[in-house]
């Protein structure tokens, strides 16, 4: 009998979602705005992070040796930094690679190509590039170079650390990139019980369209749950229905944004991150939209159940 | 198998006029009562006492044994399944049909789909709206709307009937029909309670009569007429 009375409740509710046409077209419409907002907060986010990301890696600690230092030593000394907790990697670039980069970077420069040409020989010295795990860890990971700068053997063979200079740069960085999360966490967190309250409101009002029938259905000798039933079962049609709409408007939405991304934020194209992340995306999307949609439903029925 | 024990009802907010005082009288198993009386006099709030739309301010209801205010809300709509009502205005769920809105009573009782499928077709014989089953009640006329109303009540097979005034919306052909299938319904055995202000239906019942006035009973007849 429990299975009946399920199937009765799971085809009342599908019979309303489709007879009441409109109505559940303009709730589907209002879920799928919700469930693209905050689509769109996910992809924001993927965004900001990724940059954020690129931003960090851009900040390092350059170490550059005198012409004359051996590999050895300098090699000794990335083993020692990468023992540090703080560092993420350390990038041992030859004398012969640190010329190469120089010419690539300087090659429209007629003047610095010319004065290399009757140099003659590499004046550069072989570097270390120092990437930290936090951009807040610079500073001990300076101060652990600038002590090797003070010991004999090590110091002598370094010819400049590239950080002081850096030093506002990174810091002033650090506070951007916490800063931004910060922010983007109160829009979202903004965004999010806005289009909430829309939803639900919505719900409610359809709901309240129906509080005649709830009186007679109670009239009529019907249990509060055999009532209630149909309604969340529209919830939930309105969520998945929302959801599959927000999908694939995202397909050619992200699509067309795709190569603007990567242009403009760097590394990350959001219709790759899409397709990539497919799965987790819908699943997230999915569990918004029917969660809304069930709870919604419920609290709008309770109000006319209780006599 | 009814009781109203010295029942009162005094809305909070208008002291000066109570809608039903002291009112006191039993219905039978199988009897057909009219309440008469001028608007205003207590009969819809009679019945809403009796359905448990409403609570009464002094006195006590009885259905069966049942004192009906003092059961519990979730096991309310069992005891509303033995009653079957019919209002003034229909009250039909306007995005079913004629055969689901019958249904729905049985299907809210908890009956197999089996025993839907062989009462329906029998109700709606007796209410001759066989062809319109699949009508939605915007499609329906008044007369027809009350018959389907009607069918959703008896489906259940219930200890009474509550009509509170049926023919009120209806012409009096369409009312004098709903009356004849009241009367044909009580005939097999069920219960009715109507309440109503159609002269010439009561008269022509002549069943019994229990008549309000200002909110008490001053008349009730075996063999009523409608004699204000």
């Amino acid at each position: 009998m429990i299975t009946t009375k399920i199937k009765r409740v799971l085809k009342a509710g599908f019979v309303n979602f489709w007879r009441n046409g409109w109505v559940s077209l303009a709730t589907v419409l209002i879920m799928a705005m919700t469930l693209f907002t905050i689509g769109s907060i996910i992809f924001s986010r993927a965004l900001i992070l990724s940059t954020l990301d690129e931003l960090q890696n851009k900040v390092d600690i350059s170490v550059y040796f005198k012409t004359d230092a051996p590999e050895s030593d300098i090699l000794l000394l990335k083993n020692s930094l990468l023992k540090l907790s703080e560092v993420k990697n350390v990038e041992y670039v030859s004398r012969e690679q640190e010329l190469k980069n120089f010419k690539e970077r300087h090659k429209d420069n007629a003047l610095i190509t010319q004065s290399l040409e009757e140099l003659g020989s590499n004046p550069l010295g072989a570097a270390l590039n120092i990437k930290a795990k936090n951009t807040s860890q610079y500073a001990s990971i300076a101060k652990f170079l600038e002590d090797a700068l003070k010991m004999e053997g090590v110091g002598s063979i370094i010819d400049k650390i590239n950080y002081r200079q850096n030093k506002v740069i990174i810091e002033r960085l650090s506070k951007i990139l916490d800063s931004s999360k910060k922010i983007g966490f109160s829009i979202s967190l903004i965004l999010i019980i806005i289009s909430v309250l829309v939803v639900f409101n919505t719900i409610s009002m359809a709901i309240y369209t129906s509080r005649d029938e709830i009186g007679v259905m109670r009239l009529v000798g019907a249990s509060n749950r055999f009532i209630s039933g149909p309604f969340v079962v529209e919830g939930l049609l309105y969520g998945i229905i929302a959801t599959v709409i927000t999908m694939i408007v995202f397909y050619p939405l992200t699509m067309w944004l795709g190569p603007m991304t990567e242009s403009f934020f760097g590394r990350i194209n959001i219709y790759d991150y899409y397709i990539s992340n497919f799965a987790q995306i819908f699943f997230i999307i999915l569990s918004v939209g029917v969660g809304l949609g069930v709870i919604s439903s419920l609290i709008a029925v309770r109000r006319y159940l209780r006599s | 198998m009814i009781y109203f024990d010295k029942v009162s009802k005094i809305y909070s907010n208008d002291p000066s006029g109570a809608v039903l005082i002291d009112v006191s009288f039993t219905v039978e198993p199988q009897e057909f009562i009219s309440i008469v009386g001028q608007s205003g006099a207590g009969k819809t709030t009679l019945l809403k006492l009796l359905i448990a739309e409403d609570k009464p301010t002094e006195g006590r209801v009885f259905f069966g044994s049942v004192d009906i205010h003092s059961v519990p809300q979730d096991e309310l709509s069992v005891v509303r399944r033995r009653m079957g009502v019919v209002f003034q205005d229909f009250r039909l769920l306007p995005n079913k049909t004629a055969y689901e809105n019958i249904s729905f009573a049985m299907e809210a009782a908890g009956k197999t789909n089996k025993e839907i499928a062989d009462s329906i077709p029998q109700v709606l014989e007796l209410v001759n709206l066989v062809d319109k089953a699949s009508h939605f009640p915007n499609q329906l006329s008044g007369g027809e709307r009350q018959r389907v109303a009607i069918a959703r009540a008896i489906v259940n097979q219930p200890d009474v009937v509550i009509a509170d005034e049926p023919t009120g919306n209806l012409d009096p052909l369409n009312g004098w029909e709903i009356v004849q299938i009241l009367k044909k319904i009580n005939e097999l055995g069920t219960t009715v309670l109507m309440a109503t202000h159609n002269k010439s239906i009561i008269d022509s019942l002549g069943k019994r009569v229990i008549t309000l006035e200002n909110g008490r009973i001053i008349r009730d007849d075996k063999k009523g007429r409608y004699v204000l």
